[in-house]
Formats: C-alpha cells, sequence, structure tokens
C-alpha cells in the first residue's frame, strides 16, 4: 500500500461526498434549461442540506430506533460503495474488501434498510413507496448483475478496479455485449434514483411517487442525510457506468500523481456530459405507469442477458 | 476481440442488432411501428450483406445486396404501409402472452438457438460462422412473433421477419446461396406477400377483422 494509493483512495470519498449534490444541482439546471425555466442555482442541493442540518429533528411518537439509525445507515452504505468504485484510480486499497457483486449487495442493503424506515411509522405512504421501492429494485437487481457479469466475463474477473483497468489497457473494438448493457445500465440508473419514466424526482405529494414517499416521515438532520445518500446513489450509479462503459483516463498505474491529477478535470467532463445526456433523457420521456414499470425494466434486463448470450456467441 | 479485423467486428454488430430487432419486433404492439422495424431489419441485412461482398469479393453478394434493397428496404414495406392504409389496422390486439413473459421466452429460445448451431458453426469454415447462431434465433423469434400474434397483418411480418433470418443464416454459413435460388426465394415471398394482401382483404370482408381468431370456428353460428 503505497502513499499514492491511499491519497487516491480518500480523494476519491472526498470528491464524491463533495461533488454528489453539485452533480444532482447540475442535472436539475439542465433540465430546467431544456424545459425553459428559469434554473436553479448550481449549490440548491448544498443550501438545502445544510439547512436541514441546522433544523431540530421531528420524530413520530411510534418510530423505533430503526427509524433513527436507518439515514446514517444508508448513508454510510453510499460512502462505502463511493469508496469502492474506481472513479478516479484503479489502485484502492479498499476494494480488496468488495468486488462488484458486494457493491450491488451494498446498494441492496441501503434500500433495504430505506424501506423498513418507511415502513416503520405506519403512515399510508410510507408502505406505499416501500412496497413500489422494492418492486422497483428486485426487478432492477438482477438486470444490475447481468451487466457486471458481461463486463466480467470480458475481463475475466468481478473486481471492479481490474475490469476497469482491462478495458482502459485494451485496443479498441467493437463490443456490440458492451453496447447493450450499456444501454440497459441507462435504463436500471434511471429505474434506481427514481429518475423520470419510473418515478419523478420533483414531485413531493403525488400518488405516483415512489422515493419521496419514503422521506416524508424524515425531518432535519435525518432528511439531509437521507438526500444526500440520494445524491451519492446518483453520483455511485453514474461512476459505476464510467467504470464499465467509458474508462479512459482513469489512473491505472502504482505511483503516478501526474496520472490521478489529470484524471480529476477528465471526471468533472464525464460527470458534466452525463448530466446533460440525464436531463435529456428525463425531459424526452414521459413517466410511466407504476405498473408499466416491470416491463420497462424487463426489457433493461432482456437487454443485458443479449449481451451476455452476443459476448458468449461472438466473443465480443 | 482485439484481433479480430474491424470490417468482421461491423458484421458481428451487424448480426447482434439484428437479434436486438427482433426481440423489438416481438414487444411491438403498433403495426405500423413493427413494418418500420422490418424495413430497418431488411436495411441491417442490406449493409451485412455489402460488408460481406466487400469483404469476400464474391460478386453475386453484390447483386443479392441490391435485391434486399430494392425488395425488403423498400417494395414490401411500402406495400405493407399501403394495406394498412387501406385496412385500417393500426394496432394489434393484445398479444396472447404478456410482453415481459413473450420476451423471457424469447431468451430461453435464443439459448436454444444458440446451443442448436453450435456444432454447424463448429463445421462451416467462414469468418462469420458465428452469426449462425443468431440467424436461428432469428428465425425462431419471428416464429414467436408469429404464433403470439392474432391480426393477420402482424403474423404476415413475422413471415417476412422469418425470411431475413433465414437468409442471414445461409450468409453467414455458406457466404449465401446460388443466384438462381435466391432469386427463386425473392419472388416466392413477393408473390406471398401480394397474395396474404388480397386475403386481407377476404378475411375482413368475411369476418369484418383480420382477427385470425375468427377463422378457427367450422361455422359462423358457433
Amino acid at each position: 500500500m503505497t502513499p499514492i494509493e491511499i491519497i487516491t483512495q480518500v480523494l476519491e470519498v472526498l470528491a464524491a461526498l463533495a461533488a454528489a449534490p453539485l452533480f444532482l444541482g447540475w442535472v436539475n439546471q439542465c433540465r430546467a434549461w431544456l424545459q425553459n425555466r428559469r434554473a436553479p442555482s448550481l449549490w440548491l442541493p448544498y443550501r438545502g442540506i445544510r439547512k436541514l442540518f441546522h433544523k431540530d429533528a421531528v420524530i413520530a411518537e411510534s418510530a423505533s430506533p430503526l427509524f433513527r439509525i436507518a439515514p446514517y445507515i444508508v448513508f454510510g452504505t453510499m460512502v462505502v460503495a463511493a469508496a469502492v468504485i474506481p472513479s478516479m484510480g484503479t489502485r484502492l486499497p479498499l476494494t480488496m474488501a468488495a468486488d462488484a457483486i458486494a457493491l450491488v449487495g451494498l446498494l441492496a442493503t441501503a434500500r433495504v434498510f430505506m424501506s423498513l424506515a418507511a415502513m416503520d411509522v405506519g403512515t399510508a405512504f410510507g408502505t406505499l413507496g416501500a412496497r413500489r421501492e422494492m418492486m422497483v429494485g428486485f426487478l432492477a437487481e438482477p438486470a444490475l448483475l447481468m451487466i457486471i457479469f458481461v463486463a466480467s466475463l470480458i475481463s475475466a474477473t468481478t473486481a471492479l478496479p481490474a475490469i476497469t483497468e482491462h478495458l482502459t489497457t485494451q485496443a479498441p473494438a467493437l463490443y456490440p455485449s458492451l453496447a447493450f448493457t450499456a444501454i440497459a445500465f441507462t435504463m436500471v440508473l434511471l429505474a434506481e434514483n427514481a429518475r423520470i419514466p419510473i418515478d419523478n424526482p420533483a414531485t413531493h405529494l403525488e400518488l405516483t411517487m415512489i422515493h419521496e414517499a419514503m422521506l416524508l416521515e424524515y425531518s432535519a438532520r435525518h432528511l439531509a442525510l437521507m438526500e444526500w445518500a440520494a445524491a451519492l446513489k446518483l453520483f455511485n450509479y453514474a461512476c459505476i457506468g464510467f467504470a464499465l462503459f467509458i474508462p479512459w483516463g482513469v489512473s491505472t498505474g502504482a505511483d503516478s500523481p501526474a496520472a490521478l491529477l489529470a484524471s480529476i478535470p477528465l471526471l468533472a467532463v464525464k460527470l458534466g456530459v452525463a448530466g446533460a445526456g440525464l436531463a435529456l433523457i428525463e425531459t424526452v420521456s414521459a413517466k410511466l405507469r407504476v405498473f408499466r414499470a416491470p416491463e420497462f425494466l424487463t426489457a433493461a434486463f432482456l437487454l443485458a442477458v443479449l449481451g451476455l448470450l452476443v459476448h458468449l456467441l461472438l466473443r465480443a | 476481440m482485439a484481433g479480430i479485423p474491424f470490417d468482421l467486428q461491423l458484421l458481428n454488430l451487424c448480426a447482434a442488432l439484428l437479434l436486438l430487432l427482433s426481440f423489438a419486433m416481438l414487444a411491438q404492439r403498433r403495426i405500423v411501428t413493427l413494418v418500420n422495424l422490418l424495413a430497418l431489419q431488411g436495411a441491417l441485412l442490406f449493409v451485412a450483406t455489402l460488408l460481406l461482398a466487400w469483404r469476400t469479393g464474391q460478386h453475386h453478394l453484390y447483386f443479392s445486396a441490391a435485391l434486399t434493397l430494392a425488395l425488403k428496404v423498400i417494395f414490401l414495406p411500402w406495400l405493407l404501409h399501403r394495406l394498412i392504409r387501406r385496412l385500417q389496422v393500426y394496432w394489434d390486439t393484445e398479444p396472447l402472452l404478456n410482453i415481459s413473459g413473450t420476451m423471457l421466452a424469447g431468451i430461453v429460445v435464443v439459448v436454444f438457438a444458440f446451443g442448436l448451431a453450435e456444432p454447424i458453426s463448429a463445421l462451416a469454415s467462414t469468418a462469420t460462422r458465428n452469426s449462425i447462431g443468431i440467424a436461428v434465433a432469428v428465425v425462431l423469434l419471428s416464429f414467436i412473433t408469429m404464433i403470439t400474434r392474432r391480426k393477420a397483418m402482424s403474423q404476415v411480418v413475422g413471415f417476412l421477419s422469418m425470411e431475413n433470418g433465414l437468409f442471414f443464416g445461409a450468409m453467414s454459413a455458406t457466404y449465401g446461396m446460388p443466384m438462381i435460388v435466391e432469386f427463386g426465394v425473392a419472388l416466392d415471398v413477393l408473390v406471398a406477400v401480394l397474395v396474404l394482401g388480397i386475403f386481407f382483404f377476404q378475411i375482413r370482408e368475411q369476418f369484418d377483422s383480420l382477427d385470425l381468431h375468427h377463422l378457427e370456428s367450422l361455422k359462423e353460428d358457433q
């Protein structure tokens, strides 16, 4: 474990923590521009989080300790997930602890605790949101695993940094399998992060909401942590996408401060483009009925499996 | 993968996209879009044939590419669009199986097709032998499209897509059939579609609908 590896690790986690709300703000700004609205400030998510940290928490009488612990667990899992995703460099000391499959498990842990906390208080909205979240989750998770399997088969490992390293060092080639899985991944990203075809992130009181329904009972610091965790989740998913599909520019050498420094602006550019793309997708598509969500996610699963089969058949 | 020349990579991409299009057809309920997807499939086939002709230097493949373009990309979709307008059938009724179920069945069929094609591709000596599995899968998926649809129109589209799959299979296994066979098949397909077009009008005249469900009962009063 060289100092540069430790620096990369610390830098990655700090960057994720700091940049996640900014990324969310950027997506919101792009969305507003595309919809001919006046854009909110880029720093609005930060201000929201700061404001919430200064308020007094109100907790329902019927809430159990689980309800209080859940925000910390959800936030913690997202931070750990950010630590094992190679967003800047691939030589990360912490990645020994978790490969890509464990990463999916981490995300699932966050989902389970969030749903449990939503059902804990016993309001109708919370239970409704938790159930829908679990429905989306149990369909999105196999699709995500399949996507990771395709990349794993190509590079013969399930460790995310090793996959990224393998894909960057290879001669550029057309991978139909990776193209299919990239589309599938985009669909999973939209579903998992409560984005428009599945859920509307801008809504706050609607019968169709999923993510917001689960957070209705939270206030102050708990809510701040939950919202920060949601921003981190979006950031993490974007970084998983970069690691699998556009890995170029990540520093792969063991001792190369220059490469690490160069990877930071590249990551920023990638995030900027991805955020604009996300906003574009959200603007041009309409929200699906809740009961059409399984069809959407089956299509994602299907694309991922097709990628897997095409890879096995064509070796491509 | 990195060792494969670029034109072969493009051919593989075409094959993969053909498979994807078959699934898109399986999921599609609007007949107009179904016909457009068929035209797109024909266009992909045209590109693949051109690439293969260029790669192998076989001149008769240029002719079959031209035939594909004229018949499958331009004429047949035009004819089908015209029929759709004249018959006013824009939507298929709800398919026999729901979409998600059909898709999952489709995946099983693809796995089966890939297994089926493996010994054949082991015997073939062409550069594109890996795509034989995809061709078989496209044929079987078109079968499912035909089986799960009720309207005569979507069944005909399934039939044409099956022919595309067969053509692609012949291309990847042996660099295309002899010219005379190809002409024969093209003519057969053309005539079949024309005759089926007349059938459509007769079926509608008789039952006021293009739903083939009505053909299952022998008498009208049952």
